[in-house]
């Protein structure tokens, strides 16, 4: 089979001693685009934050496998080396470390000591993935993320994404306060990416940005796990209809999370 | 001769010492009269930080470091400071305190420029170094430091630049430290005169560890007269073994600019004051600084600009990284005194904490006597922020690398601004050193 696997098995996950996440069950494959919906508070970006290993997340049960190997055992970093990719709701800014020194120090953490990509191509890579990005060239040499309007550092991290080709990659809210240029252009940027080799959770509350990424698989959160999973149909009853009727149908009342059942 | 010099200083060795050098009488007197005041001066007292059980009178003295015949001798550490690709280098090196190499460009010494040791420059110039030494910058009488200092003096530069004359290319001085027991009494004295303009820059090297105990007590003076410019630039990196008080004094008369650019990178016990004076009128001082602390490291920074002419501007730039169980204590002082009408006193602190047990203080203060001037102050002091690692391990960076990026990040603001490229280079190898 091409491509990688990432299983998310029974995943428990706790902030500050409360429960968030109470027992995610999912699996990517390579060539599987996964989109999770839900309403504010219901554990996505915990779920994508307890994958990448966010230390302000406890794991209190159940398991994470990349092509088999355990997830939880690894330090963040090997996890990105291990494939895994999270774009962030929020990305961090970071003064005083540019754009590009940042990018190159990623591109070179997965490589051997000795094969470092050349000056010469990454540029070129850059280059042209900014263009596709439509992102002003002054970009690379700004601080990371530092002053970046929200669209911006939304195409920042597609930028990383395109130039670190992660095997799984999952996009938290990578829609979120992007015009309809922009979203078009991003979408563009996660569609040149699908090949066998690339499995994709794309986190969202829209609908619209599932009009130009279509995804194979959507599920829905509510209280911390997995309610209800579909075809691109799903997502379509949701954007119409809204989540009251997934409430009703599982006799939901309340779908935040930490709320007693 | 190896001294140990207690409570009890001798004063027969340091007439000895001032004879065997063949100074002027004047000398001679200063060091004889600092020795009794040393005797009843009390240690200074830097800011939050105790001192008592500091070792700054064990040590040994005289020494004898040898002449090199050529640059090509110097092993790879003292080499990584000197820019080779130079065709003529205005540099003077002093190993163990002893003048080892000195090197000044014929059209600079054409136009009456002096750069020369500081023994050479007591007994050629005794006059002018005479007419600086001690007298307007630091005071023989300060603390019983300042005084030991003037008695035991071993080593240094005098630099003269005469009116007038513009000196592009940098001069720079090494001060290598070989033996790890050495004792640096330094003196430097750098002269501006009347429009002129210099760039010196400076670095004290040792590479002694913790067992290897090392006293540096370093006076530097730097007097830039009217409308006369000096951008004074060092990296210090003092090893783990040595405790270094490093007091730097700045005088700027009507006009003139004195721009301090410090990498304050020893790794030892280090008490650091920079003072600049500003006594005419739209005289300049800026001063910034980068410090890294590692280990078991304490320190305490000053840095005060002090506003005596009218419409002087001051701005001070402080930030340190802390490591380890490294303490720091920055403190960055604007006075502007009665009289100095709009003047401008700015100045910021920051320090980035990386481990828990990492502690830094940053104490911004202003003093002013006058009604008419502007001023303000900013400080932080604040822990590595945990998404920021986060985010930069998320795309494969190990938690060194991210470290790394983030401190460089932190202090990148003031290298970059720093007025001198070579001191840019010099620090940013240095931190990389420290860093890893
Ligand atoms: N650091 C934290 N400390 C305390 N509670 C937290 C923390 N992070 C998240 N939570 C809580 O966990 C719950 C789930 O948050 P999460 O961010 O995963 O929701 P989400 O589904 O991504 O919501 P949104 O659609 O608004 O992004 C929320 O109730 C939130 O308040
Ligand atoms: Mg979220």
């Amino acid at each position: 089979m091409a491509g990688s696997t990432l299983e998310i098995k029974n995943l428990h996950v706790a902030i500050e001693g409360e429960e968030i996440l109470t027992g995610v069950n999912l699996t990517i494959n390579g060539g599987e685009f996964h989109a999770v919906m839900g309403p504010n508070g219901t554990g996505k970006s915990t779920l994508a934050s307890a994958i990448m290993g966010h230390p302000k997340y406890e794991i209190t049960e159940g398991e994470v496998y990349i092509d088999g190997k355990d997830v939880l055992e690894m330090e963040v970093d090997e996890r990105a080396q291990a494939g895994l990719f999270l774009a962030m709701q929020y990305p961090s800014e970071i003064s005083g470390v540019t754009n590009s020194d940042f990018l190159r120090s990623s591109i070179n953490a997965r490589r051997e000591e000795g094969d470092e990509i050349s000056l010469m191509k990454f540029i070129k890579e850059m280059d042209g993935t900014m263009d596709l990005l439509e992102m002003d060239k002054n970009m690379a040499q700004r601080y990371l993320n530092e002053g970046f309007s929200g669209g911006e550092k939304k195409r920042n991290e597609i930028l990383q994404l395109m130039m670190l080709k992660p095997a799984i990659a999952i996009l938290d809210e990578i829609d979120s306060g992007l015009d309809i240029d922009a979203l078009k252009v991003v979408s563009k940027g996660i569609n040149q990416m699908r090949d066998d080799n690339f499995g994709c959770l794309i986190i969202t509350h829209y609908q619209r940005l599932l009009n130009y990424i279509t995804p194979d698989k959507v599920h829905v959160m509510m209280k911390g796990r997995i309610v209800k999973s579909g075809g691109p149909e799903l997502a379509q009853r949701l954007e119409d209809e809204g989540y009251d009727w997934i409430k009703q149908e599982l006799g939901i009342e309340d779908e935040t999370v930490g709320q007693k059942a | 001769m190896t001294v140990e010099i207690s409570l009890g200083y001798d004063k027969e060795y340091v007439s000895k010492f001032s004879e065997g050098l063949n100074e002027p009488e004047w000398m001679k007197t200063l060091r004889l009269d600092a020795l009794q005041q040393a005797e009843r001066l009390p240690m200074p007292k830097p800011d939050k930080t105790k001192i008592d059980r500091w070792n700054f009178t064990k040590f040994t003295h005289d020494l004898r470091g040898e002449k090199m015949e050529s640059l090509a001798e110097l092993p790879d550490q003292i080499l990584n400071f000197i820019d080779q690709n130079k065709d003529e280098q205005n540099l003077l090196i002093q190993k163990d305190q002893r003048p080892a190499f000195a090197s000044l460009s014929q059209s600079l010494k054409d136009n009456g420029v002096i750069f020369t040791d500081m023994k050479t420059a007591v007994k050629e110039y005794s006059d002018l170094v005479e007419k600086y030494y001690m007298k307007d910058g630091i005071q023989v009488d300060e603390h019983r430091l300042t005084a030991l200092h003037a008695a035991l003096m071993n080593g240094g530069v005098f630099v003269y630049v005469p009116e007038n004359v513009q000196v592009e290319e940098p001069l720079q001085a090494i001060f290598w430290q070989e033996d790890p027991e050495a004792a640096l009494f330094n003196h430097v004295i750098v002269v501006a005169d009347k429009n002129s303009s210099v760039t010196y820059v400076e670095n004290y090297i040792s590479h002694n560890n913790e067992e290897e105990e090392a006293v540096t007590n370093i006076l530097t003076e730097v007097f830039a007269h009217d409308n006369a410019k000096v951008s004074f630039g060092a990296v210090d990196n003092l090893g783990a073994g040595t405790t270094t008080y490093v007091n730097r004094r700045g005088v700027a008369d009507r006009d003139a600019k004195i721009e301090w650019a410090l990498g304050q990178m020893n790794d030892g016990y280090t008490i650091s004051e920079n003072y600049t004076y500003l006594m005419g009128d739209n005289a300049l001082g800026d001063a910034k600084t980068v410090s890294v602390g590692r280990g078991n490291q304490k320190q305490n920074f000053t840095a005060r600009i002090v506003h005596y002419g009218k419409a002087s501007e001051g701005y001070i730039l402080q930030h340190g990284v802390m490591k380890d169980k490294a303490t720091a204590i920055f403190n960055g002082i604007g006075k502007i005194e009665h009289g100095a009408t709009k003047s401008n006193a700015e100045q910021e602190s920051r320090v980035l904490m990386l481990s828990k047990d990492a502690r830094g203080d940053a104490n911004p203060i202003l003093l002013i006597d006058e009604d008419d001037v502007t001023a303000g102050h900013a400080a932080s002091v604040g822990r590595v922020d945990p998404m920021q690692l986060f985010y930069l391990m998320s795309r494969g960076i190990s938690q060194k690398e991210a470290e790394r990026l983030v401190i460089h990040g932190f202090l990148a603001p003031v290298v970059n601004q720093l007025p001198i490229d070579a001191v840019k280079e010099q620090l940013t190898q240095v931190i990389e050193g420290k860093v890893n």
